[in-house]
């Protein structure tokens, strides 16, 4: 089996990337050291994955990627990391009513406990946020299994490829192609000649603001002015947030915390759907790359406009009486905060709720739908079709119906002044199509597969679910609502999910174009 | 003076002409029997030879000439000839550029190729069209300072609505200045509290959109603005920077060329414009894109043979004004006789921008007004000269000539003058003087 792809290569590149994944797990084990709580869990998976890194590493110890191989390798790394992901998660749950934990009653309990793994690593790798952990509590999970939670969604968020790219001398030999398969949007953009140093510049203004944040949010604890924010919480937040994540170790997610804490959570979730790069121009004095990039002009105003209308959609009662951070009929501070709050998470994929949305009055929800199709701006961490896709895509339909009555005219697609290439304007397009034809499919899919196992499932559920899961977002609606869970589903849905999540985090194509290789390849 | 010029087509020939009754001309040119021909056409003396070459250049004896034009058909022979001429020590160098990059380059660092000055064919070319089209209500207009600066003079018509209006509240452009007013042929210095009235003929200097947007206000019937159709008929090098100028003056113009490249190239600098990928002596074409409707019609084709079939073409069709470019100068007159509104020969106007420059004067560019009452003038300042060093208000108040400094252009750079700007050597300044005072102004350059 060839493939056309020289298969060794990347799977040589990825023990490189398994081995170093092992690292990360340090995290947690000293989570576990600080709360006394059982260390060999993560010591064992340490142990496990650094071995099995060092074993699939000796595949190909010098790998060399073109092209295609770069594809695959990115592919199959994130598929690797989610399955490393699963090995906490089994182990800890072993023996116990954990949803994730390895069970060994029966074949059926068996599968079932790995898909539900493998669902929540993927989830939080790719930043998704959806959840089929039972109970979220500490009670339940150990802090450190939690943390591990919280880590797996840090370090997807600006990729790991990236992150590989920006620390590993052997996978920056190939830097440029890799990126490209895993920066979200649609082109790379190289801020400095060596790509390592571009990768290591968006991790650092990543690492800045999760630092930032979570110092803040400790100082709000210090401060008093959230009781519940102790250091724990506040790492754990840092790392979801900026990863447009949305994982929490809370049940109620910010909805357990202060107003004060939720309006600073909102504007690092604004952030987090700003295309890194820009920082990266303003922190070397020119800003007004910021304010003239067209993405970041229709992110910022898509927030604005949105965010006022479900304002004032609460205000006039759209939610119900009693609700979770503070009554929002009439009362306009509420109002507003609830509705940046959802907006700031929603639209950009992140994942967060301080309030159960899916009990709002449906006007509110199918706002709140289209806010979801949004998605972030390109080289952000966010997920869904990306604002600059949007943009273009309604500039060459805008051209298409001009040039069919004007049919001599020449008219190229322009972005903030430049001009588009017509093959990226192609490629964006065939995306574009992809991405919705995928998202209508799998909301079919998900409604008959759920009722064959005699599960209904409401119409907005089951798009939710899909686009949920595809645009890396996590809460959907009804019983998937932000503190509701996926744990229902059937193990055939769950699967697809996973599918879709992985795909949706790689944009699609990488993972396409190596099924497509290796079928012209026969 | 003393003059070579380098090259004897069209551009070369005219020039020569016109300098041969006052001054010592030698003109060189690769083709002997031209050379030869040339000899008894015009009272030089000619050298056949590669104007380039160092050897024939000393033929001509360069290191003693005043002034060396190089005017061949090429760029890059023009620049080597120029950057060799000053080589051997020969006097101030002209080059005839069609690249606009060329000129970009030179204007970026002064001298660079040994070029003093540099003309743009194809620029100069779109910068006159643009002033046709975009003028109309102007009496005169003159550019200055290479294009960057304009002077034109209004009369003010009944209907204007800056009749009635204070000089201060007319003047509301940033970039624009009010140096003069005639009425009833006497020359008024104007202040902020002269009023304006019908009849008079106010004259302003400043950048070409200020002076566009300014003639907006003086004529707003007859100044075209963005709902005015402008069609140029042929995506060439003046056909682009017509186009371009045009952009920057606020107005949209649509281009028709037929080249799919070149009008994909042209749609992607032209981001105003719209452009249009056809055949422009189609005539079905030009009645489905209501070209026929269009207010006014640059044809700036490859070709005489089609500027001349379209611009009949379009002139049957109903346009009212047609502009076109006439690349041989015998034609100039048969397109005009045919009914077409005005032909611009490019050759022309760049020997008339190179002639203007072998005037004997310190003054580099001058514009006469008003039968010869005031005059405008371009002067480059020199180190140590009376008008430097000084604020603006300080030398106007000690000098007892009637004067006023429309604009300066510093390192190609447009500054508005104000009472506390200070002038600098290498300033070009933009003034409006008396007839009877411009030797006064002239010596303390």
């Amino acid at each position: 089996m060839s493939w056309g792809v020289n298969w060794k290569a990347s799977v040589g590149l990825l023990g490189v990337g398994i081995k170093y994944l092992a690292l990360t797990m340090l995290v947690p084990l000293i989570v576990a050291v600080v709360y006394g709580e059982d260390i060999w869990v993560f010591l064992v998976s340490l142990a496990v994955v650094a071995a099995l890194g060092l074993a699939v590493e000796r595949v190909d110890p010098e790998p060399d990627l073109g092209p295609r191989e770069a594809l695959l390798f990115v592919s199959l790394a994130w598929l690797a990391a989610a399955a490393i992901g699963t090995v906490p998660y089994l182990l800890a749950g072993y023996g116990t009513s954990s949803t994730v934990g390895l069970q060994t009653g029966s074949f059926a309990a068996f599968t079932g406990s790995i898909v539900n793994a493998l669902f929540e690593s993927m989830s939080g790798f790719t930043t998704t946020g959806a959840t089929v952990l039972g109970a979220i509590s500490t009670d339940q999970h150990s802090h450190a299994l939690l943390m591990w939670r919280q880590l797996t969604q840090w370090l997807g968020g600006m990729g790991i490829i990236v992150l590989m790219i920006a620390i590993l001398p052997e996978v920056a030999v190939n830097g440029a192609q890799l990126m490209e398969s895993e920066a979200p949007g649609p082109e790379l953009q190289k801020l400095t000649p060596r790509i390592a140093e571009t990768a290591r510049a968006l991790w650092l203004i990543y690492f800045g603001f999760t630092v930032l944040l979570a110092a803040l949010l400790y100082a709000l604890h210090l401060l008093g002015m959230a009781p519940n924010m102790d250091l724990y919480n506040a790492v754990a937040h840092g790392f979801t947030t900026l990863p447009t994540g949305g994982f929490s170790p809370q049940a109620d997610s910010i909805g357990a915390f202060s107003a004060a804490v939720q309006w600073v959570v909102i504007p690092f979730m604004v952030v987090a759907g700003v295309n890194f790069a820009l920082f990266w121009h303003v922190l070397r004095g020119e800003a007004e790359v910021m304010l003239e990039n067209a993405e970041f002009r229709v992110y910022a105003g898509a927030l604005a406009v949105v965010t006022a209308v479900l304002a004032v959609l609460l205000f006039r009662g759209a939610a119900p009486p009693i609700e979770l951070g503070g009554t929002t009929q009439g009362v306009a501070g509420n109002s507003l905060r609830q509705a940046a709050f959802q907006i700031g998470s929603l639209l950009n994929s992140t994942g967060y709720a301080t309030a159960d949305f899916a009990q709002w009055d449906t006007h509110a929800q199918i706002f709140l739908l289209f806010a979801m199709f949004i998605g972030g701006s390109a080289g952000s961490t966010g997920g869904g079709v990306k604002i600059v896709r949007w943009i273009i895509v309604a500039k060459a339909i805008r051209r298409e119906l001009f040039t069919s009555a004007h049919p001599d005219v020449v008219q190229p697609v322009r972005l903030s002044g430049s001009v588009v290439d017509e093959d990226a304007i192609r490629g964006i397009m065939a995306f574009t199509l992809l991405y919705v034809v995928l998202f209508a499919l799998s909301a079919v899919f998900i409604a008959l597969d759920t009722t064959r196992v005699g599960i209904q499932l409401s119409v907005l559920e089951s798009i939710s679910a899909s686009l949920a899961t595809i645009g890396n977002i996590g809460p959907g609606f009804g019983r998937l609502g932000p503190f509701g869970s996926y744990l229902f589903f059937p193990d055939t849905s769950k699967l697809l999910m996973i599918f879709l999540m992985w795909i949706g985090r790689l944009e699609i194509v990488p993972v396409l174009a190596v099924f497509i290789s290796a079928v012209d390849s026969r | 003076m003393y003059v070579v010029v380098i090259g004897a087509g069209e551009v070369g020939t005219s020039i020569a002409a016109s300098l041969a009754s006052d001054h010592e001309v030698v003109v060189v040119d690769v083709d002997p029997d031209r050379a030869e021909q040339l000899k008894y056409e015009l009272d030089v003396l000619t050298i056949a030879g590669d104007g380039t070459s160092s050897e024939i250049q000393t033929a001509a004896d360069v290191g003693r000439a005043d002034m060396v034009i190089a005017c061949t058909d090429n760029d890059q022979t023009n620049l080597v000839a120029c950057g060799t001429a000053k080589t051997l020590g020969g006097g101030f160098t002209i080059a005839r550029v069609k690249s606009t990059d060329f000129l970009r380059t030179w204007q970026g660092s002064e001298g660079a190729f040994g070029v003093d000055f540099m003309v743009c064919t194809d620029l100069l070319t779109a910068e006159n069209i643009v002033r046709v089209i975009g003028l109309p209500a102007a009496v005169d207009v003159d550019p200055f300072a290479g294009g960057l600066v304009q002077m034109a003079e209004f009369e003010i018509a009944e209907d204007s609505p800056v009749a009635g209006q204070t000089v201060s509240e007319a003047d509301r452009f940033e970039s624009l200045t009010f140096v003069g007013m005639f009425r009833d042929g006497e020359m008024i210095i104007p202040r902020g509290d002269t009023d304006i009235a019908v009849g008079d003929r106010a004259v302003v200097i400043g950048s070409p959109e200020s002076v566009q947007s300014f003639a907006t206000d003086v004529a707003p019937e007859t100044t075209p603005d963005d709902a005015d159709d402008i069609v140029i008929v042929g995506g060439s090098e003046i056909g682009y920077q017509t186009a371009r100028l045009l952009e920057e003056r606020e107005l949209q113009p649509r281009v028709i060329e037929k080249d799919r490249d070149r009008a994909r190239w042209l749609a992607e600098q032209l981001p105003k414009s719209v452009v249009m990928e056809h055949d422009a002596t189609d005539a079905e074409f030009l009645t489905r894109e209501n070209v026929d409707d269009a207010d006014i019609v640059v044809t700036a084709l490859g070709s005489d043979e089609q500027n001349l079939l379209v611009s009949v073409l379009v002139k049957r069709l109903g346009v009212d004004r047609v502009i076109a470019v006439v690349d041989s100068p015998d034609y100039v007159t048969v397109f005009e006789e045919i009914g077409i509104d005005i032909a611009i020969n490019p050759r022309t106007v760049t020997a008339e921008e190179i002639t203007r420059f072998t005037y004997e004067s310190v003054a580099e560019n001058i514009a006469v007004l008003e039968n010869d009452q005031a005059e405008v003038l371009e002067l480059e300042l020199t180190e140590g000269c009376g008008l430097v060093g000084r604020p603006i208000s300080e030398i106007v108040a000690d000098s007892d000539v009637r004067f006023v400094i429309g604009a300066i252009t510093r390192e190609h750079q447009l500054v508005t003058p104000r009472g506390d700007t200070v002038l600098r050597p290498g300033d070009h300044v933009i003034l409006l003087v008396e007839s009877d005072s411009v030797s006064e102004i002239t010596s303390m350059a």
